[in-house]
């Protein structure tokens, strides 16, 4: 990853930069127009919220059972993106959500979804911050906890909104909207790897500083 | 041997609560107090509000028990006696369903003083469908104790267990809530939608049995220290 670093970064940053004009060229989506167009950055984000959550979950259970710390440090890197990637879908989600739907927020499963995991992202970095001796334990049983409720919110919610249904707009790419979203997608990806190399390269560095200060006590 | 350890676990909470009560009152009283706040929010010119019941309900059973898991757990503490716990040569598993047990036995209590309260303060018909209803307590119940017991055992060493235990918890616990609400409330409909709260009887019954099995699990290796 170490020596892929240096070009990614310069991938990703043009992918940025022509991420605006592929999105520009795009045509506008007949019903919603140019408010459609922060899907491009809020679909992608949301998928890589989930994917992010699923990468702290594994990590998590590696880390439980196996005891092996760099999963530990990839745990507390991915935890933190996804707090940081949801809380973009939660912020770009309601400003669109505001022109398409007239509202700003629905109890959508999906919607409900990002919240109740945003949360518990959010929640696993207050552990990890605040909780005291042991709290990366603590704090990747609470991974491991979040991952397997996933399927219970989307089941309990779903069906406690079929309750009361309500149209909502379901977007389906038509091709020429596809090129760049799947571009901005992997854009966003490259940024995603890119930020999470960095964050455990840091926790890597920070566990050793750690060593080495309780090593200085000791002697 | 499981069950034995289990159970001598339960039975010295429940000794020390008989004695002293502590617990068990300070819940209850702040149950009530629970149902009295959620009054004055949600009763207009006298009437509660449609399907207001359920959700005090189960909300008065979600504050309660953070308060009784929290203060079960400042018990042992005080006392260092969790380490002493941890020392004695039981499974660890057994252990931590003993004090599960524990909760859901003290909560059993403060639902049995709770659901009586709620159906004559807002006229909600909560004995017409006793056993589905008392089913889907047992089932919520169960569920919360299974991840509230977890995550206050984990909290115990935190400076901040007091205001971590609830942020936790309310996240984890948000598919239980739903069911246990929507279960209720279909249950308090006229007539009562029975396969609907069947249903979520049934889910709370998947989750309980998930959130048990990983707490099992996650207990040994969290414990350990």
């Amino acid at each position: 990853m170490r020596k892929l670093f240096g070009p990614l970064v310069v991938v990703a940053a043009v992918m940025f930069a022509y991420a605006p004009v592929m999105i520009a060229q795009a045509p506008f989506e007949s019903t919603m127009g140019l408010v459609q167009k922060i899907f491009y950055f809020h679909a992608p984000s949301g998928m890589i919220m989930l994917l992010s959550a699923f990468v702290c979950g594994v990590a998590s259970a590696i880390y439980l059972w196996r005891r092996n710390p760099a999963a530990d440090h990839i745990a507390m890197a991915a935890a933190e993106l996804t707090a940081l990637f949801g809380l973009i879908v939660i912020v770009t989600g309601p400003l669109w959500a505001r022109k398409a739907w007239g509202i700003w927020w629905d109890w959508d499963p999906r919607l409900t979804m990002s919240f109740v995991g945003w949360l518990i992202s959010v929640s696993y970095l207050f552990v990890r911050k605040y909780g005291g001796p042991g709290s990366d334990k603590l704090g990747a049983a609470l991974a491991v906890f979040g991952a397997a409720n996933v399927p219970f919110v989307y089941v309990s919610v779903n069906v406690w909104r079929t309750l009361h249904p309500k149209t909502s707009v379901v977007p389906k790419l038509p091709p020429l909207l596809r090129g760049p979203f799947w571009f901005s997608f992997f854009a966003i990806l490259v940024l995603y790897l890119l930020l999470l190399a960095a964050r455990v390269h840091l926790e890597r560095q920070r566990a050793t500083l750690d060593e080495l200060y309780l090593a200085e006590e000791e002697s | 041997m499981f069950v034995r350890t289990a159970l001598l676990v339960l039975r010295k909470d429940v000794a020390i609560e008989v004695k002293s009560r502590e617990i068990l009152y300070t819940t209850l009283l702040f149950a009530v107090s629970c149902v009295l706040v959620f009054a004055i929010a949600f009763v207009k010119e006298g009437e509660p509000l449609v399907d207001a019941a359920a959700g005090i309900l189960w909300i008065a059973i979600e504050f309660a028990g953070t308060l009784a898991l929290g203060r079960t757990f400042e018990r042992e503490r005080y006392s260092e006696t969790l380490r002493a716990l941890l020392l004695a040569p039981a499974s660890r598993a057994a252990i931590y369903v003993g004090k599960m047990l524990g909760i859901v036995l003290l909560l059993a209590v403060a639902e049995a003083l709770l659901v009586p309260l709620v159906a004559v303060l807002f006229h909600a018909p909560l004995f017409a469908q006793a056993a589905l209803l008392a089913a889907l307590l047992a089932a919520g119940t169960i569920g919360f104790a299974a991840v509230g017991t977890l995550f206050a055992a984990m909290l115990v060493r935190a400076r901040t267990r007091d205001v971590m235990l609830p942020i936790l918890l309310y996240p984890m616990t948000v598919p239980i809530m739903i069911g246990g609400v929507r279960g209720t409330t279909a249950l308090l409909q006229s007539p009562a939608d029975l396969p609907m709260a069947v249903m979520w009887i049934g889910l709370l019954g998947a989750i309980d049995i998930v959130f048990i099995t990983l707490a099992l699990w996650t207990f040994e290796p969290v414990m350990t220290e």
